[in-house]
């Protein structure tokens, strides 16, 4: 393919354009330098949302009132949630790695809407902003939870309508990200490049933009109404007004049930991209992985009902939502089988990406199949509202979504950034994050199955030792992200340059130059084959 | 961008209006949303729902429907226009749609503000004494009401666009995608309110 290594070409990184410096940054509507500046915030507000979550754990460390108060720690359980869900895992891997990789993965020079990427990119930096704001104006930062359950998020002083306004524009700029990446994959693939020829992240990303664009409008006109119930009561939540409180846990979880599959399936697809890359080997069940995407698409917006089995609904709509929810199990197991299958006879090279791949198997499994306990109607109310829910989510989106984006940014950063990171190093932290969220989630399943509450700042003695565990498990995972984010901004400094391809890797990014130029590719591909073919001959087709 | 790459940005009118529809989908749940919560509602207090259906004035409410849908009318005429090359007519079609939709708008204020002259508006003391469906139903009726202005008052601000864009020759027979976006929008617009006007006045 045409620009190969040592030819000469201007990358992204330096090309120079109608503005410089800063602003050429701000304005570009480059598909990779936009994925790169969410990166960049992302990354800081996951850093701040950490330490949020430090601060919650070192408060846990002994019963009572240790270094906050409760009314803080509301706060700072809300704004850690309101941070990671809306501003983290939400949007991440598919604004990062969707935006950047999108494109290259179908063989096009940009996303269909370049424009409305960046005005995505500004409302969600609005939304971000505001978010934070609202810690500081009006009377306290909002202490509802990240699901603004009414009646509270009515009658609470703190200042939520700021907090539901940043969720809402958070939504808008999702919806148009959902649009443009789906109308992208319908008119700019390359030419040959059916939808069954298509690498299996743009895939994912596919049906995840389907799941924005469908689910999100229903939690922004939630939102309107919690906004207009507490300027106006206009009484659709509020009992003594003739409304109905469990109606907004209904519509919240319309939206925020499906959204967890808009956090997970990115992260699927960005691991089913290295499984094949260091096996050097095709992808098991290529058409198998494809479906289940869509499945779980369409399967998970049908599961909302299970967040509120103890809150009074019929027994009926009980059986049915509970059913949903190990149907729904269905697909997601399929892709382990696939990825499992996919090394199996392999060459593995146990590299820093496979190794965040693999951790990202185990820890999803644990989540998904602790969810299968909450999906049960029995055992649900046991565990329901309880530590257990915590680490089950945990281990689902920490474990399973940000290990793979973890492993996203070590497979792709030499190609994002042209350097090769410290290999060994890598390998080093994963092992400290690994433990650490071992040691920091298992012990909540366990006081959680015995009965710990979540969102408690205090607990009954018989949980110290979980408690504890759990907060030493804390600081061993921090220690390892801050080796990782170090071992990262090494790179960027003073890094080796990485070659086009260090992985032998065969989807069209690693046909480009490491960091890729302006526009991706200077003669369009043709595809001839399915995606993944480490070829046994050159000349088969 | 630079001069020798320059950074192209993709034109395709089938991407265009394949994005507007998917958009459009996502207003219709926007605005399901709410429709959900009146069925709720309608479902609970049926005879609270008839009682305050009943005090709207049908009256206005049909004439707005009635501008409405004429307006639907001129806007798609005006794209048949412009694909004629007709450029003034385009002109002329799209300004009565503004007109229309102002008068929509001029309506929709007088029939408010009648409301409130009775101090009907949400958290009003007379809201709060009324039977709980009728203060239901009013908390939906301007929700929804309200919510279906905004977007005819964006759907204006889009349609003044066009109407400049025409006048320069920006838009033509070559390239008319705004319009037909606009269009589509206001045709959303319009349906919408086929959907709100029969649930909200001829309920009773």
């Amino acid at each position: 393919m045409a620009n190969q290594e040592g030819d000469h070409y201007i990358s992204y990184l330096d090309q120079q354009g109608k503005y410089r410096g800063l602003l050429a940054w701000l304005l570009s509507t480059d598909h990779k330098r936009i994925g790169l500046m969410y990166f960049y915030v992302i990354a800081t507000f996951f850093f701040i949302a950490v330490s949020l979550g430090l601060l919650m754990r070192t408060e846990l460390i002994a019963p009572g009132e240790t270094i906050m108060s409760p009314q803080t720690y509301n706060g700072l359980f809300t704004v850690h949630g309101i941070i990671m869900i809306f501003i983290i895992v939400i949007p991440g891997l598919s604004v990062v790695f969707g935006n950047f990789f999108l494109p290259i993965l179908i063989g096009a020079k940009d996303v269909a809407f370049p424009k409305l990427n960046l005005l995505s990119f500004y409302l969600f930096l609005l939304g971000a902003i505001m978010a934070v704001l609202s810690q500081f104006l009006g009377d306290g930062p909002p202490d509802t939870g990240w699901s603004f359950y009414v009646p509270y998020s009515v009658e609470s002083s703190t200042n939520v309508i700021f907090a539901l306004t940043a969720a809402f524009i958070l939504g808008f700029s999702s919806i148009l990200t959902g649009i443009n990446f789906i109308v992208t994959i319908h008119r700019m693939r390359a030419p040959g490049m059916t939808f069954m020829r298509m690498p299996l992240f743009p895939w994912s990303i596919y049906a995840t933009a389907w799941i924005q664009v469908l689910a999100t409008p229903i939690i922004g006109i939630t939102l309107l109404m919690v906004v207009a119930e507490r300027a106006f009561s206009i009484g659709f939540f509020d009992p003594a007004l003739g409304g109905d409180p469990i109606l907004f846990q209904h519509l919240f979880w319309i939206y925020s049930h499906p959204a967890v599959y808009i956090m997970i399936l990115p992260a699927m697809g960005v691991v089913t991209e290295i499984f094949p890359t260091f096996s050097q080997k095709p992808v098991f069940g290529y058409t198998a992985i494809a479906i289940s995407s869509l499945t779980i698409a369409f399967i998970g917006y049908f599961v909302w009902g299970h967040h509120m089995f103890t809150s009074g609904t019929s027994y009926f709509s009980r059986l049915f939502f509970s059913l949903l929810t190990f149907l729904v199990a269905v697909p997601s197991a399929i892709k382990v089988f696939n990825w499992v299958a996919t090394m199996y006879g392999g060459s593995i090279d146990l590299k820093p990406p496979l190794l965040y791949a693999v951790g990202f198997i185990f820890l999803f499994m644990i989540g998904g199949l602790t969810g299968l306990i909450q999906g049960a109607l029995a055992t649900n109310i046991q565990v329901h509202d309880t530590a257990f829910v915590v680490a089950h989510f945990h281990y689902i989106i920490f474990g399973g979504m940000g290990f793979a984006a973890f492993a996203g940014i070590h497979y792709w950063y030499p190609k994002m950034f042209g350097k090769m990171y410290n290999i060994r190093f890598a390998n080093i932290a994963w092992v400290v994050i690994f433990t650490g969220f071992n040691l920091f989630y298992f012990p909540q399943l366990v006081i959680g199955m015995q009965g710990m509450p979540r969102r408690y700042f205090d607990y009954l003695p018989q949980f110290k030792t979980g408690q504890v565990l759990s907060t030493i498990g804390s600081y061993i995972l921090v220690t390892g992200l801050l080796m990782m984010l170090i071992n990262l901004l090494a790179t960027r400094k003073k890094g080796k340059t990485a070659p086009a391809n260090p992985w032998k890797g065969v989807t069209l990014e690693w046909q480009i130059p490491s960091p890729p130029p302006l526009e991706n590719f200077d003669i369009i591909p043709e595809i001839k084959r399915r995606p993944y073919f480490f070829g046994e001959s050159k000349n088969e087709k | 961008m630079s001069d020798h790459a320059v950074h192209s940005e993709h034109y395709d009118r089938e991407a265009g209006k394949l994005g507007m529809w998917i958009f459009l989908f996502t207003e219709l749940f926007l605005f399901g949303g709410l429709f959900l919560v009146y069925a709720v509602f309608r479902a609970t207090y049926s005879a609270d729902f008839h009682e305050a259906a009943s005090e709207l004035n049908t009256f206005i409410g049909t004439l707005n429907t009635v501008f409405l849908l004429t307006s639907s009318m001129t806007v798609a005429m005006s794209i048949t226009a412009i694909q004629k090359n007709n450029r003034t007519l385009a002109f002329m079609l799209i300004l009565i749609t503004l007109i229309l939709a102002g008068l929509f708008m001029v309506d929709k204020y007088i029939e408010w503000s009648h409301e409130f002259a009775y101090k009907v508006y949400p958290g009003s003391e007379v809201l709060k004494n009324m039977p709980r469906g009728e203060l239901l139903f009013f908390g939906l009726y301007f929700m929804m009401t309200g919510l279906h202005a905004l977007h005819v008052f964006i759907g204006m601000i889009l349609l003044t666009i066009n109407l400049v864009k025409v006048k320069k020759g920006i838009i033509h027979r070559e390239n008319y995608l705004l319009l037909e976006n606009s269009g589509l929008y206001w045709h959303l617009v319009d349906l919408i309110w086929i959907f709100l006007f029969p649930l909200l006045y001829l309920v009773s």
